[in-house]
């Protein structure tokens, strides 16, 4: 059972130790080889249905076209038919500009914030909780609240604090060139409590003689920062930077609930693109094989992170 | 993703050093970039209160101001909450609005979804990630280090290849001929199989001295008995963490109960809210927003500190 679903891996492992170990099925079963296995079955099973099946089905289905009753191979053709896709550009762009701007923003600030809130002795706790609310908030809710607050009309928040210094009101999601940057304040309010409380616990951690060592040397708080904080956060911020790049890639619930990828497609991201394909228009094949594009990008750009980073630290 | 591996490993002993310093300690060897003495001086304190002040300032209004906008929109009327979109209840608070979210959006039918959501995930998560930690981690046999190669590899591929497979995957199983959708099944096993969680716990009991497993087979304990009465007690920090990820994340999930259940009976509040939004009254919706908000937030506040430690040791990948 479980070697079939798992061919590759568990099949191998159970091979090697009946040739050097296991004389008979008998023995194995008395010195409790069955018993470890009922402990790995759970993980076999659900490991096997719902991630490494998936996975590898996910890179079959890129090259061919199923209606669930016929399947057939149809080489590249998927991954033609994606590339033909004007809307492609246009995804890969809106997808490029959300990340870089959330990068832009969610990346120093939470770092700013630990180090100030790792500061402050009496309020850290108090202040940790309050960047740490926002993330408890589920996604769907934090987007739907900010929409309100985004609403074109007199009525939205924001439109109302323009409206006191006489200006506005402004379309705000509906206005084509704003319609990201918008996006990218909401998502980044609802995760950049994450980040500061990994950073805090970072902060926490860094040795105390390493700032005497410091301060006795004369330097001055600043330059404390700059010589022995960042250097010590070094690791950390390298893994949360590639982190957030890589998650923000894969927006989707942010422009699916408030804009649906509009105005006139100017937040269709990739993944959004993707759902279309699927859950729109039944291609899967199209949609895996933009899947499958996508995934190779990202990997190559985390490939890329790490070798160069690995570089920069050791030189 | 260095820290994948090495990370949770550490978590451990810092914790059981911490537990044995007491707290007496910590406060003593607690300092920062600023010393005490950069604190006398009075230049070095004006602006570090300053600059904490607003720092304060600044979190209260950008996150707690949300949030209590949220609850007066909630307990306002429609009517007031356009008109006066920063009045303080014109006309007294209306908790109708809350009891009309049950009647008119049948705000509780999802609201029970979501909690079976959450208690499946829970279970279903905490079953695998033990189990399979203590195989990997504790019983060792051959095969165990293709399964743990096997489960890390998964954690390196992104998510997106196997969405559209995995939806594919649980309309049809492949051997059963299951179709898992409109089932929690459909929600349940998949979020079951993450190699996260997987890992942290596997690593946790790498942690726990070896010698005491010998003694309690020494001692005539099987397997399951080392399991249930030796490692899950000792377990019990890092399957505290556990749970609480994969609780919130349950919660917190959109696309894919959003795909998994389409039946609207089945959804969980994050698959319905949107959907109703156009055709709810304002103050209703807000309502039905503020009570979702409300559970995971009361419990936040109840058990911040465990909250912000599983955050901050384990929250680098689930973000």
């Amino acid at each position: 059972m479980v070697a079939l679903d798992d061919p590759p891996t568990a099949a191998r492992a159970e091979a090697r130790p009946v040739r050097r170990r296991r004389p008979s099925p008998m023995a194995w079963v008395r010195r409790g080889g069955l018993t470890t296995l009922v402990f790995f079955l759970p993980l076999l099973l659900t490991f096997a249905y719902f991630s490494w099946w998936p996975i590898l089905r996910g890179l079959v289905l890129s090259l061919q076209q199923t209606n669930f009753i016929v399947t057939e191979w149809v080489g590249l053709a998927n991954f033609e038919r994606v590339l033909a896709d004007p809307l492609l550009l246009t995804a890969v762009w809106n997808t490029t500009y959300f990340t870089l701007l959330a990068v832009a923003i969610g990346f120093p600030v939470p770092i700013l914030l630990a180090v100030l809130i790792a500061e402050m002795r009496r309020t850290r706790g108090f202040a940790s909780v309050l960047a740490y609310l926002p993330v408890i908030i589920p996604p769907v809710v934090s987007v739907l609240l900010w929409k309100t607050f985004y609403r074109p009309d007199e009525a939205g928040l924001f439109n109302t604090i323009l409206g006191w210094v006489g200006l506005g009101p402004l379309p705000w999601l509906n206005d084509p060139d704003f319609v990201i940057p918008a996006i990218v304040v909401q998502a980044t309010w609802a995760s950049f409590g994450t980040a500061v409380i990994i950073y805090l616990a970072t902060l926490m951690t860094i040795r105390t003689e390493l700032y005497e060592a410091a301060e006795i040397d004369g330097a001055s708080i600043l330059r404390r920062f700059w010589h022995v904080t960042l250097p010590q956060m070094r690791g950390i911020l390298l893994i949360m930077l590639l982190l957030q790049l890589i998650g923000t890639f894969q927006v989707f619930t942010e422009p699916y609930i408030m804009t649906g990828g509009g105005p006139e497609n100017r937040s269709t991201t990739l993944l959004l693109l993707i759902y279309r394909y699927a859950f729109v228009s039944g291609d899967y094949g199209r949609a895996t094989a933009l899947s499958v594009l996508l995934a190779l990008a990202l990997s190559l750009l985390s490939a890329i992170y790490l070798w160069a980073t690995r570089r920069w630290s050791t030189s | 993703m260095t820290n994948v591996t090495t990370q949770p490993a550490t978590v451990a002993p810092a914790r059981a050093a911490r537990r044995r310093r007491g707290p007496a300690e910590d406060v003593r060897d607690e300092r920062s970039i600023i010393s005490t003495m950069d604190r006398k001086s009075p230049l070095v304190r004006g602006v570090v209160a300053v600059a904490a002040g607003l720092v304060l300032v600044a979190l209260v209004i950008t996150c707690a101001g949300p949030l209590f906008w949220l609850f007066k929109a909630a307990t306002s009327t429609s009517t007031e909450t356009l008109a006066q979109p920063f009045g303080l209840w014109p006309s007294g608070l209306h908790w109708e609005n809350v009891t009309a979210a049950w009647s008119t959006v049948r705000f509780g039918t999802y609201l029970r979804n979501t909690l079976i959501i959450c208690a499946g995930a829970w279970f279903f998560g905490l079953l695998v990630a033990t189990t399979g930690g203590y195989g990997i981690a504790v019983l060792r046999p051959a095969y165990a280090k293709v399964v743990e190669i096997a489960v890390l590899a998964t954690l390196f591929i992104p998510g997106v290849v196997s969405l559209v497979a995995l939806y594919l995957t649980v309309v049809n199983l492949p051997l059963l001929n299951v179709n898992l959708l409109n089932t929690f099944w459909a929600v349940w096993l998949p979020g079951a199989a993450s190699a996260f969680n997987v890992l942290l716990v596997s690593r946790y009991f790498q942690a726990i001295p070896r010698e005491l497993f010998e003694a309690a087979r020494i001692d005539g304990a099987g397997a399951f008995r080392v399991f249930w009465s030796l490692v899950l007690p000792l377990a019990k920090p890092i399957l505290g963490v556990v749970s609480l990820l994969t609780i919130i994340g349950a919660y917190k999930d959109f696309l894919w109960p959003l795909l998994a259940l389409p039946d609207h009976d089945l959804q969980p509040i994050s698959v319905a809210l949107p959907r109703v939004e156009s055709s709810t009254d304002l103050g209703v919706f807000m309502a039905a927003l503020f009570v979702s908000v409300v559970i995971p937030v009361a419990l936040f506040l109840v058990f911040q500190r465990q909250f912000l430690r599983a955050a901050g040791s384990a929250g680098a990948i689930k973000g």
